[in-house]
């Protein structure tokens, strides 16, 4: 009983002297440089799983269809 | 891979409004913030001109410059994002955008500015890609996906083109050349004699 009250008053010891503790409230800024959170390329995830190539292939095919007299021409149309 | 970049091409926009639809579709966007919008040049007159405007990825770009807590950034494919968990609101970067980019979502019944919002040129944010964070944050990563932008893939008419500039820009330069090959528009592009004087551009020649 003795030793769980003791631990007790330990642990609320140490609470308060985290109070105690003084950490900077602010960031540092380093001007002209991101400081936000790091983010990853679009290629790192599935579908692509890190293959850049494979993303700017797709990326490029997809960007050819908004070419309509390729796609015109690809179906025969003209 | 070049630079991710829009064009509109003001010759075939109808001010449908489709782009400003499917953007706001696509990632939920609130009330009160529109990422894309459709401004109409001498609207209701003969030659009217309508553009569909966004986030134009400035390579140097204004917002970048001005942010007193450097939350933007450029990814690799040269997109401009930012991190709102570290923006605080203050607007300057409203104020150096020349093209009205970002917006500013009202939070309580007082009007407060919340976060800055912005397109993201569909590739979400600093949060884990097509996690439920980056799209309550930033919207939907169709850049992830293997996909272009939702306002450029639904516009109707193809007006507005997104993806590598390199290849937009040949579709665009194509599209010239032939207009003025059929005679459709012989003279230069809408918007070239403010950009670049009066001076006639190289679109003769056929395919």
């Amino acid at each position: 009983m003795t030793r769980a009250v003791v631990l007790l008053l330990f642990g609320v010891l140490l609470c308060a002297l985290a109070g105690c503790g003084e950490r900077a409230q602010v960031v540092v800024f380093k001007q002209g440089v991101y400081q936000g959170k790091p983010d990853t390329p679009p290629y790192q995830n599935p579908p692509f799983n890190g293959d850049r190539a494979a993303w700017e292939r797709t990326l490029a095919t997809r960007a050819q269809l908004q070419n309509e007299y390729k796609r015109t021409h690809r179906n025969g149309n003209g | 891979m070049a630079r991710m970049k829009f064009l509109c091409d003001a010759e075939r926009c109808i001010e449908c409004n489709g782009c400003v639809t499917a953007c706001k579709q696509e990632h939920d966007v609130p009330w009160g913030v529109n990422r894309r919008r459709v401004v109409t040049i001498n609207d209701g007159v003969p030659g009217e001109r309508s553009i569909s405007v966004a986030c134009m990825h400035c390579s140097d770009a204004p917002c970048m410059a001005v942010c007193p807590v450097d939350c933007f950034y450029h990814t690799e494919a040269g997109v401009v994002l930012h991190d709102k968990d570290r923006c605080i609101g203050c607007g300057y970067c409203f104020y150096a955008c020349p093209f009205g980019a970002p917006q500013f979502p009202q939070i309580g019944v007082f009007g407060m500015r919340g976060k800055m919002d912005k397109c993201t040129f569909c590739s979400g944010g600093p949060e884990k890609d097509n996690s439920r964070e980056e799209f309550t944050k930033y919207g939907r990563n169709r850049l992830a996906e293997g996909k272009l932008p939702a306002c450029a893939e639904m516009c109707s008419t193809k007006a507005l083109l997104a993806g590598d500039g390199d290849i937009i820009s040949g579709i665009y330069r194509e599209r010239v050349t032939i207009r003025a090959a059929r005679g459709t528009r012989s003279g230069p592009p809408w918007g070239w004699d403010s950009a670049y004087g009066a001076a006639q551009p190289a679109v003769a020649g056929g395919k």
